[in-house]
Order: C-alpha cells, then sequence, then structure tokens
C-alpha cells in the first residue's frame, strides 16, 4: 500500500513539474516569470487586442484571365492552322460561386474545320474540354480536375503575395493562413495582434480585382459618348472604352479605347517599386513573371511607339507610350510626382494578387479595450476563485483543502496542455475553462458527499472513503463522457470559436479526471496511511 | 459543516407548480421574441459594420449623427454609452450591406470622424489613431532634423513604450502631449518633436467589426448545427448507458434551459453574439451534467430495491444528491455573478447567460428531466397492466403519453 503510494506521489509531482514547466518554463527573475508566462498561454486577438480579418479569393478571375490567355493562344493556333471562326470570347463570371462557369466560345467556324478544332483542344489545350453547341459552335469548358487545380493555386499565390505584403508591416507574429478547410471556400484569414490600424492592412493588402496591362487602340476621348460617335456608335470588336483615374489636375474626363485582351494580367506582375530616374523624375520600375517577360518582349517589340495602358478594376490608372523593347523588367517614367510613382506601385502590386479579394469579415479590437477586458476578466476569475475555495474549505474543513489542491492542479494542467499545444486562449476558450472548473468542483463534491453519506451509514473511515470513491467514479464516467462525446461532435462540426470551447473544454475534463480522481484520492491515502484504526475524517 | 443532513422534501410531488412556471417562462421568451420581431443579434450573426469610438468628452451625437448619415450609403446608427461607470464611447453602426459597400462605408466612417473631429493641421498626422509602424515613419525624419540621434531600434522601442504606456495608462486616448513625458525614454526634445509633428484627435477607435452577408448566416448554421450534433450525441451516450427515455429527458431539459436563456435574452433586450453562444454551450455542459448525476443515483437506486414505486425512488435520489446540486450549483453561481459584477463589458452578455443557465439549469434536472423519465415509465406500467387484459396496444404519440400519467399521479 505505502509503495503504491509512492509510485503515485511521483507520477503526481512529475506531471506538476513538467505542467509548471510547460507554463513558466525557467524564470530567472518576477518579470522573467512574467514575460514566460506571456509567451507560454498566447491569448487570442479577442483578449489582447489586434486585428482579425477574413479575405475571400475571387477565384473567377483567376479563371477569367486564364480562359483570356487560353483565348490568345488559341486566336494565334488557328490563324496558324488558317482556320477561320466568326468569333472567340469568355464570359464572364462574377461570384465565386459561379467561377466554374468559365466558358469560352468559338463560333462561326466552317464545318469542315471542326475535326482540326477539335484535335488542336485535345492535343494542345489539355485543362480545357471542347463540347460542340452546333455543327460550327464549340464551347471550351475548363475541366473539373483542372478548375480545382487553379482555385487552389490561386489561394495559395494570394496568401504568398498577401504574406509578404505584411511582413513589410513588421508586426510581431503575423499570421496568414487558408480559413476553413472544405473545398468549396477560398477565404484567407489574416490575424495581426497588436495591429490597431486596420483600415492600414486593408490598403497594405490591396483590394484590387483584376490588374491589366493592355494596348491602347485610340484616345483620348473627353467623354463616353464622343469615343462612341467617332466609331459610329459602334465599338470595334475585343475593345472596351475605360474611364482614366481622375489625378489631382483638373483635365476633366478622359476616355481610351483599349483591347479587351490584355497583354499582362496581374498574375504575371511580380512586383513594383517608385523612386526616380534621370533627372530625378519620378518613375515606377516593375518586373513580370519569365512567362508574361516573353510575350511582353515580343508585344513591345511590334509596338514600338504605340501606347499602353495600366487598367486596374476596369479602370485605366495610366497611359505609356511603349519606347522599346521590354523583357521582364521594365519602366514607366514620366510621372508627374512621387505621389503619383507610388500609388501606381502600388496598383502594380496590388494587381500581383492572382485574384481580387473581398472582406468578408473585419474584426479590431484596440489593445486598450483588449488589455481592459482580460484585466477586468482576470480579476472576476480571482474574485470567483477565491470564493469557491473559501468555501470549499469552510464546508468540507481539512478535506477541502485536498479539492482546493485538485483544482488548482487542474487549472495548471490546463494551461500547460494549452501552452504545450501552442493552442490560443480566446474568449469562449475561458468558457470552457470556466466549465471545466464547474466539473472539477462539481466532482470534489460529488466523492465527498459520497464520503458523508457512507460514514453516516456508519462505515468505518477507511471503507467511507474507499466507498465514496468507488460509486462516485462511475458518476464522473459519465457526466465526463458525455461532455467529451458532446465536444466531440462541436469540434467536428462547429467552427472557429466553438472549436476553441471544445479543445479547452476536453483537455480540462481529462486533467480533472486525473485531479478529482488520482491526485485527490493519493492525498487521502496519504493522510490515513498509518492510521487504520481512524474514527473521524475531517470532511 | 453541512447543511442538508438528510432531506426528504416531495420534489416530484409538486412538478406541475414548476412545469408550470417552466411553461410561463417558455411563453414569456417566446411572446418577447415575437413583440420585438425576433432576437436581437449581435453584428457577428447580424453582419454589418461597427465602430465603437471612444471621446475624450462628452461626445456631440447629432453632429456625429449628421456627419455619418450624409457620407454613409444605408442606415446608419449611432448611439451613445456615456453613463456614470462608462466612459464616452459611441457605437457607430450600418447595416449589412455586400462586401463591397461595407468596405466603403467602414473606410467612410474614419473618413467622418477624422474631418469631423480633427482642426486642419497641415502636415500634421492623429497621433491617437495610427498604429506603431507609422508612427515610427512619420517620426524617422523629424527626429534626424531636430538632432535627436536616436537609431532605428532605439526608436522603435521609444515608440512601442509609448503606444503601450497610451494603451494602459490613457485607455489609448490623450488629450495633451504632456501626459507622454512618463514615457520610459521620453526626453523633451522628442516630446517637442512629437508635438511638432501629431496632433491629438478628441477620439480613439476602440474597435471596429464588419461581418459580411457570408460570415453571418454561416456562422449561425453552424454554431446551431454542431449544437444539435453535440445534444444527439449526448443522447444517444445516455441511452446507451441508461435507457433512451433518460437521454430523452436530459436532452429535452438542456434544451427546455437553452430556450429559456435566449428567451430571458429577448426579454431583457440583450444582443445574441458568438460570445453568447459560448455561454450556451457552457450551461449546456453544467445542465447536461447536473442532470446525469441524478440519474446515475436513480439507477443505483434502482437496483438496490426494484419495488419502490419510481416517483419515490427518484424523490429519494433526489434528495440524496441535494446537497451536492446546491454546492455545485452555488459555486458555479458565486463563480458566473463575480464574473457578471467584475468581468467588464466584453464578458457581460457571456456571464449573464451563465447566470441565468445555471439556475434554470439546475432546477430543470429536477422538474423537468426527471418528470419526462416518470411519464414514461407510469405510462409503459399502465399499458402494459392493460395490455395484459386486452389487445396488444398499438404504437401511441407522444401526445397520449402526456395526459395518462396525469390521471395516475392524481
Amino acid at each position: 500500500m505505502s509503495k503504491n503510494l509512492t509510485a503515485r506521489a511521483v507520477i503526481i509531482v512529475a506531471v506538476i513539474l513538467i505542467c509548471v514547466f510547460g507554463v513558466i518554463d525557467f524564470p530567472t527573475s518576477l518579470d522573467g516569470l512574467k514575460n514566460n508566462v506571456q509567451q507560454n498561454i498566447r491569448l487570442g486577438l479577442d483578449l489582447k487586442g489586434g486585428s482579425y480579418l477574413v479575405l475571400e479569393v475571387q477565384v473567377q478571375d483567376a479563371a477569367k484571365s486564364d480562359a483570356l490567355q487560353v483565348i490568345e493562344r488559341i486566336r494565334e493556333d488557328l490563324r496558324k492552322q488558317n482556320i477561320t471562326y466568326a468569333s472567340l470570347e469568355a464570359n464572364d463570371p462574377q461570384t465565386v460561386e459561379q467561377a466554374d462557369n468559365i466558358q469560352i466560345d468559338i463560333k462561326g467556324v466552317p464545318s469542315t474545320e471542326a475535326a482540326a478544332v477539335r484535335s488542336l483542344v485535345s492535343d494542345s489545350y489539355t485543362d480545357w474540354m471542347l463540347t460542340a453547341v452546333s455543327s460550327s459552335d464549340f464551347a471550351l469548358r475548363m475541366k473539373p480536375s483542372s478548375m480545382a487545380q487553379l482555385k487552389r493555386d490561386t489561394v495559395e499565390r494570394s496568401i504568398q503575395t498577401i504574406s509578404n505584403r505584411i511582413n513589410q508591416l513588421g508586426v510581431a507574429e503575423p499570421s496568414v493562413q487558408q480559413y476553413g478547410s472544405s473545398s468549396d471556400r477560398f477565404e484567407i484569414l489574416v490575424q495581426l495582434p497588436g495591429v490597431d490600424d486596420p483600415q492600414h492592412v486593408k490598403d497594405m493588402i490591396g483590394t484590387a480585382a483584376v490588374l491589366e496591362i493592355t494596348s491602347v487602340k485610340d484616345g483620348p476621348y473627353s467623354s463616353r459618348d464622343a469615343a462612341l460617335a467617332q466609331h459610329g456608335g459602334i465599338l470595334p470588336v475585343n475593345t472596351v472604352l475605360n474611364k482614366l483615374l481622375p489625378r489631382g489636375g483638373s483635365e476633366g474626363e478622359q476616355w481610351y479605347l483599349v483591347s479587351r485582351l490584355p497583354v499582362i494580367t496581374g498574375r504575371e506582375m511580380r512586383n513594383a517599386t517608385a523612386g526616380q530616374g534621370e533627372l530625378r523624375r519620378w518613375e515606377t520600375s516593375f518586373t513580370l513573371s519569365p512567362d508574361g517577360g516573353k510575350r511582353f518582349a515580343s508585344f513591345t517589340e511590334a509596338n514600338i511607339g504605340n501606347k499602353l495602358a495600366v487598367v486596374l478594376d476596369k479602370q485605366i490608372v495610366s497611359v505609356a507610350t511603349i519606347e522599346s523593347r521590354i523583357e521582364d523588367s521594365g519602366r514607366i517614367t514620366g510621372l508627374g510626382s512621387q505621389q503619383e510613382a507610388v500609388d501606381l506601385s502600388n496598383f502594380l502590386r496590388s494587381g500581383s494578387l492572382p485574384a481580387g479579394v473581398r472582406y468578408n469579415q473585419e474584426r479590431s479590437i484596440g489593445p486598450s479595450l483588449g488589455a481592459d477586458s482580460i484585466h477586468a476578466g482576470i480579476m472576476a476569475g480571482i474574485a470567483g476563485l477565491l470564493a469557491v475555495i473559501s468555501v470549499m474549505l469552510v464546508y468540507y474543513k481539512r478535506s477541502g483543502v485536498n479539492a482546493v489542491i485538485a483544482l488548482i492542479l487542474n487549472t495548471v494542467m490546463l494551461m500547460a496542455a494549452l501552452a504545450y499545444f501552442h493552442a490560443v486562449l480566446t474568449l469562449p476558450g475561458i468558457a470552457g475553462v470556466i466549465l471545466t472548473i464547474g466539473m472539477a468542483v462539481d466532482s470534489n463534491v460529488l466523492i465527498f458527499e459520497r464520503i458523508r453519506e457512507e460514514l453516516r451509514s456508519g462505515k468505518a473511515v477507511i471503507a467511507a472513503v474507499d466507498a465514496g470513491f468507488g460509486k462516485a467514479w462511475w458518476t464522473i464516467v459519465d457526466t465526463h463522457v458525455t461532455t467529451v462525446v458532446s465536444c466531440a461532435f462541436l469540434f467536428l462540426f462547429g467552427e472557429g470559436p466553438v472549436r476553441g470551447f471544445a479543445v479547452t473544454l476536453v483537455i480540462g475534463l481529462l486533467a480533472n479526471v486525473f485531479t478529482a480522481v488520482f491526485v485527490s484520492r493519493a492525498i487521502f491515502d496519504w493522510e490515513l496511511g498509518g492510521r487504520r484504526q481512524l474514527q473521524t475524517l475531517s470532511i | 459543516m453541512e447543511l442538508f443532513k438528510q432531506t426528504n422534501y416531495d420534489f416530484l410531488g409538486k412538478k406541475w407548480l414548476f412545469i408550470g412556471a417552466s411553461v410561463l417562462l417558455l411563453i414569456a421568451g417566446f411572446a418577447s421574441i415575437i413583440a420585438k420581431g425576433g432576437l436581437l443579434y449581435g453584428i457577428d450573426f447580424r453582419g454589418g459594420a461597427l465602430m465603437t469610438v471612444e471621446f475624450a468628452s462628452a461626445p456631440p451625437m447629432d453632429k456625429i449623427r449628421s456627419a455619418m448619415s450624409q457620407k454613409i450609403k444605408g442606415e446608419v446608427s449611432v448611439q451613445n454609452f456615456t453613463g456614470a461607470n462608462s466612459k464616452n464611447d459611441v457605437q457607430i453602426g450600418t447595416e449589412l450591406q455586400d462586401e463591397r459597400q461595407l468596405a466603403v462605408n467602414r473606410a467612410a466612417m474614419d473618413e467622418v470622424l477624422r474631418s469631423t473631429f480633427s482642426p486642419a493641421a497641415a502636415g500634421k498626422v492623429d497621433l491617437n489613431n495610427i498604429g506603431r509602424d507609422q508612427i515610427v515613419q512619420q517620426l524617422r525624419e523629424p527626429l534626424a532634423r531636430n538632432n535627436v540621434a536616436l537609431n532605428d531600434q532605439q526608436l522603435q522601442e521609444l515608440v512601442a513604450a509609448l503606444k503601450s504606456y497610451v494603451n494602459s495608462n490613457y485607455s489609448g486616448l490623450i488629450t495633451d502631449f504632456n501626459q507622454l513625458s512618463g514615457v520610459p525614454g521620453m526626453t523633451p526634445a522628442i516630446l517637442n518633436t512629437i508635438r511638432d509633428t501629431f496632433y491629438l484627435a478628441p477620439y480613439t477607435v476602440k474597435s471596429v467589426e464588419v461581418v459580411g452577408p457570408k460570415v453571418g448566416a454561416e456562422l449561425q448554421r453552424k454554431a446551431v448545427l454542431s449544437t444539435l450534433y453535440a445534444l444527439g450525441g449526448m443522447l444517444i451516450y445516455i441511452a446507451f448507458r441508461f435507457e433512451w427515455i433518460y437521454g430523452v429527458g436530459a436532452v429535452l431539459a438542456v434544451f427546455h434551459d437553452t430556450l429559456i436563456t435566449v428567451g430571458l435574452f429577448s426579454i431583457f433586450s440583450k444582443e445574441i453574439s458568438m460570445t453568447v453562444i459560448a455561454a450556451l454551450l457552457t450551461l449546456v455542459g453544467y445542465s447536461m451534467n447536473d442532470t446525469i448525476v441524478i440519474f446515475d443515483r436513480v439507477r443505483e437506486n434502482l437496483k438496490l430495491s426494484r419495488r419502490e414505486p419510481l416517483e419515490e425512488l427518484m424523490n429519494r435520489s433526489i434528495n440524496q444528491t441535494l446537497s451536492r446540486t446546491i454546492m455545485t450549483s452555488g459555486l458555479t453561481f458565486l463563480t458566473a455573478i463575480a464574473l457578471l459584477i467584475w468581468g467588464g463589458p466584453v464578458l457581460h452578455g457571456f456571464s449573464f447567460a451563465l447566470v441565468c443557465g445555471i439556475i434554470v439549469g439546475t432546477y430543470s434536472s429536477v422538474f423537468v428531466a426527471s418528470p419526462i423519465v416518470l411519464f414514461w415509465h407510469n405510462y409503459t406500467d399502465k399499458r402494459s397492466k392493460v395490455a395484459g387484459a386486452v389487445q396488444p396496444a398499438p404504437v401511441t404519440r407522444p401526445e397520449g403519453a402526456r395526459k395518462s400519467p396525469t390521471r395516475a399521479v392524481k
């Protein structure tokens, strides 16, 4: 019996040491202790303040720009094979859900060439499927597997781009990750502890829908009507009219007729920076992906002297003249001011997101509010705990000490588990902690009340303790397993906050079975150890 | 010390009184929900944009309201929280719109506040509403111009110290630059530079929440679904450990608690937010725990004395566990009350739900869960007696099950 007790004592002390170490490490001073605790118990943004953004990647943008590039290639291939057609166009899905509907229509192909079109697509465009709409019209749709791959890539690249930009902010421990796990959601969760100026962050990330560099066919015109009038009311094939984003000066509206098929899209834009060039004039330099660079080189070579427009979200932000052949790095020179150069580089950079993003959620808790709520929460927690402890001590006397030790150990174990798992403590998590403490108190109360009952029925102390623990055990198992079962469901089907609650609660319940049953029992046995004939128990 | 030695209250004899009270509470809750046109959801479920702004002095509500409604598309609400204890807080909220419009409105809130409350200070920036990295950027050049020698590391540290000093001593809002003189590492020269570079707007944005239409609906659906699944899981486990009717009783009791608490939220015009959902989950846990403890005792007693009428046996079990019920509920209630009093505004809804939930949850174990089991057993007992004499009884609908024991009790 006493040997058994030693073994139990060793286990308990070991667990306590491991847990205490998990929470406080090896502090060298009081400040060090405070620091270690703050580092190990990581608080959620709702408690310590910071910004929490959920962005939805507009994957349909990526699908669309993919389609436009495919159109460009098909056009080239059809020309090489001398296949004629009436029109070659892509549709324009507007929402994330419609991304799968992307479709390229080839119309008016002579029936003699149908087989050639068919084999062209199946040979060179393996991501797409060709279906015949009629004898002369075809529709190209993206294969589901390719579409899934495109979406995954788009989200991954967005995460990378956003991470890079956020890192420029110099925030401690930023986190950019995919939000949710299901394959039909394309959300990114950005968490920035301590950032109290989310609007600035959003400006950094950019909300660009689509960035395109496209050739200018004609312009400028002073109004849309003027432009239309110039072309007899009908725009040439594959062109659109876009307005130049007004700058400080009052030149009035400027409209340009630009190609609907971009030379370069945001997906190929790698970086852009503002700087001063010759004669200290402001300029913006940019770099393109290798693929984009090749295409841009052949285009600029053939179009020297022509104009290019930088179009962001269907608005022209800059028009520049091609002065020479440009490969994967180029400059837009002759900008009016530093601001203009910085803005343009921001536009170009934000365009390097592979698709636009929208903010589904923003949550910013000022650090002062966070500090206030932590303070209030801790004060209330301590007050509650003190009340519980004093009632336990008064009501159960010496045995109450057992309960208090078990209770405190339970809390320490819970905190240690959070530290070891790198879990984050949020407000719902605290709800889990509170329920854990409640159930820990309950386990002790259950056991003690049982022991009292057994004592009343005339059992000797040791037998009563034995029976008390034995009978309360199954009740504790039932209450705990029921709660763990419910936590499993909450974790499986719940989200974010609900999951945090479930995780904390399960850890707390496991700790509780250990403390309320194993530890408390060991203390009883230790107290009763040498005194088999004990007649009274302080309970 | 013992409060309840061997009590022998006839709890189940008074069940109709308490069931009546439950029904009244439920009706009152539903009536309130209907009268108020649905529950009051927090921003995380409802969607929209909500900004909490703290002002240095009593905020000019009309000015804010008119400025906001000019610039913001859709309905804008501007509410004041100035009270005895609370600071001069104002909440500015917009209705739910699509993500783009929400983003525009949210930016407009910032802009309106800036243009309404900031003096036209040429080139100066508001110190009360910018982040750390921007303060560093703004200060770097002026400090160099004023010949204050600080390397980048030192500047970063100074700004970090400044921010945390303002946050912990002045809740993030200062009204006079001299308040910064206590910042560790602050010198008169730096303070002067700060004075020249920044101005102090009489407000600071404490929190912003923007929730788009996709999020709220999804969150609500998931919270409700996962809770229902969790209840189902508990029902199955209890049914497996006891009898299925015990599972039904326990789950119905917990359901009853949740409904009453939600009703109370409506009656007291409190918002249901994600934090409140966490509290509701907590009370589901408490109430379930409480019910199982009683059922456990009933099961144990059933093994010992099979002949005793169930109602008496249940009463005895409830009395035997009464002491623990009162202790546990009392102690957890103490914690919840402490949280309600000192927990601050962020925890208010949470602790309110806990306080209601612990009371209702404790009482439902005795007066809802147990009677359900009792009714069912009385009903099946009666039926098996009748079935002996007449034909095998057809499966009756639950309404029938509820009526027959009424007679049996009387």
